[in-house]
């Protein structure tokens, strides 16, 4: 499918305001206001809000509406997973990410060659969205936020066990679970739920829009109640999940004797999160783990990789000694903060 | 293997005392014998076997993963063991993974070059948190925040006992203690100590001050000065010798010079000091003998240690602890007048009328080496632990400096969302003139619960800068600082360092650039060596 003569740089390219496909005139999850994006996920540093137009799957849309208060100045265009449309000169379709409600890779055809934009990914099972599609290509765009050998995330279930054992070894106190709002948050209520933890869910405040928009679309959460609701609850042997911003704050301190668990991919690294307060880590991360991302080069099997966001050297050298034509292309705008 | 690595794993994380007595209480109940025995050595700092060197576990790293992608994980975590523990894949054909005792006993028996592949098997049996225990184990540094005493604590806890009791029998046991847990959980009889260089639990003194000292009656009371030292156990029976620190901890390996000197069978109680002719010296100097590995001769020599005893507990094959103060000190006096022991001798005691003739004696003592009094009644018997009533210490008056707050960093725990540690500075000259601050040292304790909600909002309302848990703030904040020490240091930017320095006010009324400077600092230290009082024995 690959024509010898184009050079893929010349039609999709970094710009400041973001990656910027040329003969779509669109860009891909613009750091900035821009006439015309195309959008891979709902989380802050790939959607923003204010542009004329938005291209995204229909959960990514209804995201950003609860996010950015409705953005009626935007021109929303739905496309859901496996549906393509033109843009300028370019066909432009989604397939799924399985990275959070809603997260898409975005798949660009032009002149019989294909790029495909896979934002953020990853490719163990999520009870909250559908599975990473791997789509043959010319041209891989791969995130590389945990893109060295050392990450090697555990099984979920794993993890889930050893928040419901410490909640067993400290029923006095209250567990606070440190959380990205959008998609972290729901996945592991989802995760407890499928452990067989069927007591109430206590959420910060600022968890509860999305919590409300994942359950209509289908995503049962079980019990789940804001903390400010609570009358007479010591929350003694709660479980209760807040952004990660929280544990640290004053808000905290309402709360039995509280345990701070943080749920994210630098948890494997013990530096790492002991900086962030973790007096029990959970290793659950919405990104690929350097297994996955390799795996994932070999699935699309793409002569091309371009690699962003993170630790682009070890991909890079990985995946040259594939045979790979790699290189690391280096995006404005992205942020560590929900991984 | 697994259940340990995990129980590692959780104390790692967990800031909180209690928190971690408890998770090693449980792993204690539910691991069965030997396994539980071994962890409570490798906790207790009883384990021994060769370990492994930097460069093996390097080069399994790269040999894994190649050279490249091996450096750059190692530089991303910062920490050998834990790197090697990530990049290796668990295989599934490898088995089961090892139990503790596997571990523990087959590394007894392997050679050194047996050692490599017995590890690589294992590698690949264990998930990432085993690996990880499994390095730290062999590289000899769990660094998990437990010390013995606190494991010995959890032990005597899961058979509703006092730690003294398994501390008494501690130095008679071996690894993996199962006499031990067959008392401690399965109501067998206590295993028996074995007396003579076994520790013997402490007897800790309550502080005092002037005025609650108006209700005691002086003619029940004896004194003695209190060393700015570290308080020992001398223990020596047959060719048993062992110097105890006052937490049970057997600190012998640190201080050979002591332990050769020991020609004498009997339990003693006693100050460590480092003493020259020219008398005793700082606590700093000890802190230079203290946690060494190696102690080189060089530091036995600049550093020599010396034990001032002021207690005996056991002499001549008998348990003294029963007596009366003024009986012991009778047959203390009687053993010292025996021989004369260059690094041994007696701590006087200090004679007074009354509460006021003792007073005007601990504010003339301003001598580097002792840093106030010891009360004790001439009827207490020797007991274990903090008794209310018998002994007391009356410290010398601390030290003030007026300091400004420098950074603040967040707590643990319940303290996690209070800025709680708090670094202060002194001024002096700055390098491109004017002044500028120096830190002089860190405190987080010394304030009232509504200090601290105070000092909280005020480091959050005056941030300049933020690094990861600390804040830099203006220089705005005077704090009062108490602390009982000063010494010269190196280590430290300002070149001192203040012994337990803790926050005694917050001086609002008092602008920054009125506190104290670096050099009003030096002047205490100068005031606080004063020669000549060391030789008061």
């Amino acid at each position: 499918m690959a024509t010898e003569t184009l050079n893929p740089r010349t039609w999709l390219y970094p710009t400041p305001r973001g990656l910027y496909c040329e003969p779509g005139d669109f860009y891909i999850d613009p750091a900035f206001a821009v006439p015309r994006a195309v959008i891979t996920h709902g989380h802050g540093d790939h959607a923003r809000p204010g542009h004329r137009s938005a291209l995204a799957t229909p959960e990514t849309l209804a995201i950003m509406r609860t996010r950015f208060q409705d953005m009626p100045d935007t021109d929303q265009q739905p496309l859901k997973y496996g549906e393509s449309v033109r843009v300028g000169e370019v066909e432009v379709g989604f397939a799924a990410a399985g990275h959070i409600l809603g997260s898409a890779q975005a798949v660009l055809a032009y002149k019989g060659q294909r790029i495909v934009v896979s934002g953020d990914y990853k490719r163990r099972p999520d009870p909250t969205c559908p599975p990473f599609e791997p789509v043959p290509c010319d041209v891989f765009i791969t995130e590389a936020t945990f893109a060295l050998p050392v990450f090697h995330h555990p099984s979920d279930a794993g993890e889930i066990g050893k928040l419901l054992r410490s909640v067993e070894t400290f029923p006095e106190r209250t567990h606070l679970v440190g959380v990205y709002a959008l998609g972290k948050c729901q996945r592991v209520i989802r995760l407890l739920r499928e452990a067989g933890y069927d007591q109430r869910v206590w959420l910060h405040g600022g968890l509860l829009s999305l919590c409300k928009l994942y359950q209509e679309h289908g995503v049962d959460l079980g019990d789940i109640a804001p903390v400010s609701e609570a009358i007479l609850e010591t929350f003694k042997g709660t479980i209760v999940l807040c952004p990660p911003s929280a544990l640290a704050d004053r808000w905290s301190r309402r709360f039995a004797d509280p345990i701070a668990a943080v749920c994210s991919g630098w948890m494997g690294v013990r530096a790492r999160a002991r900086q962030r307060g973790a007096e029990l880590p959970l290793i659950i991360s919405d990104h690929a783990d350097w297994p996955e991302l390799t795996q994932t080069l070999k699935d699309v099997g793409a002569p091309k990789v371009w690699v962003t966001h993170g630790r682009e050297e070890a991909l890079v050298h990985y995946a040259r000694g594939l045979g790979i034509d790699a290189e690391a292309l280096h995006l404005a705008g992205r942020e560590e903060e929900d991984s | 293997m697994q259940a340990f690595a995990r129980l590692l794993d959780a104390l790692s994380f967990q800031p909180a005392r209690n928190a971690k007595l408890r998770l090693i209480e449980t792993y204690l109940r539910e691991t069965p014998d030997p396994d539980r025995g071994w962890a409570l050595a490798a906790l207790t700092g009883g384990l021994d076997f060769p370990s492994a060197k930097p460069a093996l576990l390097r080069g399994f790293g790269q040999e894994k993963i190649g050279e490249e992608l091996f450096a750059l994980s190692y530089d991303y975590v910062g920490d050998l063991a834990e790197t090697l523990a990530l990049v290796w894949d668990t295989d599934p054909a490898a088995g089961p993974p090892p139990s503790l005792a596997e571990v523990v006993e087959t590394l007894q028996r392997a050679t050194r070059a047996q050692t490599p592949a017995i590890l690589k098997r294992w590698l690949d049996a264990l998930d990432s948190t085993g690996r990880w225990a499994l390095l730290k184990l062999l590289t000899g540094a769990l660094r998990v925040g437990v010390s013995a005493r606190l494991a010995k604590q959890a032990a005597a806890n899961i058979g509703n006992q006092p730690v003294d009791a398994v501390e008494e029998i501690w130095h008679g046991l071996e690894a993996p203690y199962r006499p031990l847990f067959d008392w401690l959980l399965q109501g067998a009889p206590r295993p028996q100590s074995n007396a003579g260089a076994a520790f013997l639990p402490a007897m800790l003194a309550n502080p005092i001050d002037r005025a609650e000292l108006a209700s005691l009656d002086p003619a029940h009371f004896r004194a003695e000065w209190k060393w700015d030292g570290i308080r020992v156990q001398v223990a020596a029976s047959g060719r048993l010798k062992r110097l105890y620190s006052r937490a049970g901890e057997d600190v012998s390996g640190s201080f050979p010079d002591v332990i050769e000197a020991i020609d004498f069978e009997g339990v003693f109680d006693g100050e460590l000091l480092v003493r020259r002719e020219s008398g005793v010296g700082p606590f700093n100097d000890l802190q230079q003998r203290l946690n060494r590995k190696t102690v080189t001769p060089k530091m036995l020599k600049e550093h020599p240690a010396h034990v001032r005893l002021y207690d005996v507990l056991w002499l001549e094959g008998q348990d003294l602890r029963t007596l009366t103060f003024d009986e012991r000190r009778i047959r203390l006096e009687a053993w010292i007048a025996l021989k004369e022991r260059p690094r041994f001798d007696l701590s006087p005691l200090v004679t007074f009328a009354d509460w006021g003739e003792l007073a005007a004696k601990r504010e003339g003592m301003r001598a580097d080496g002792i840093e106030g009094l010891m009360l004790k009644r001439g009827d207490s018997a020797y007991l274990s632990g903090r008794p209310k009533g018998p002994w007391f210490k009356w410290k010398r008056d601390p030290m003030l400096a007026d300091c400004v707050l420098m950074y603040a960093q967040r707590g643990h725990g319940k303290r996690s969302s209070f800025y709680s540690d708090f670094t202060f500075g002194c001024w002096r000259d700055g390098v491109e003139g004017g002044r500028e601050l120096a830190p002089v040292g860190k405190a987080y304790f010394g304030f009232t619960d509504e200090e601290l909600r105070w000092l909280d909002k005020w480091v959050r309302d005056h941030t300049t800068k933020r690094f990861g848990p600390v804040r830099e703030v203006e220089h705005k904040l005077v704090l009062e600082v108490a602390f009982d020490g000063i010494a010269r240091s190196t280590r430290h930017k300002s070149g001192v360092a203040l012994r337990f320095p803790r926050i005694s006010r917050i001086r609002t009324d008092k602008p920054a650039a009125e506190a104290d400077t670096v050099d009003n600092l030096l002047r205490l230290l100068e005031t606080a060596s004063l020669p000549g009082v060391a030789g008061n024995s």
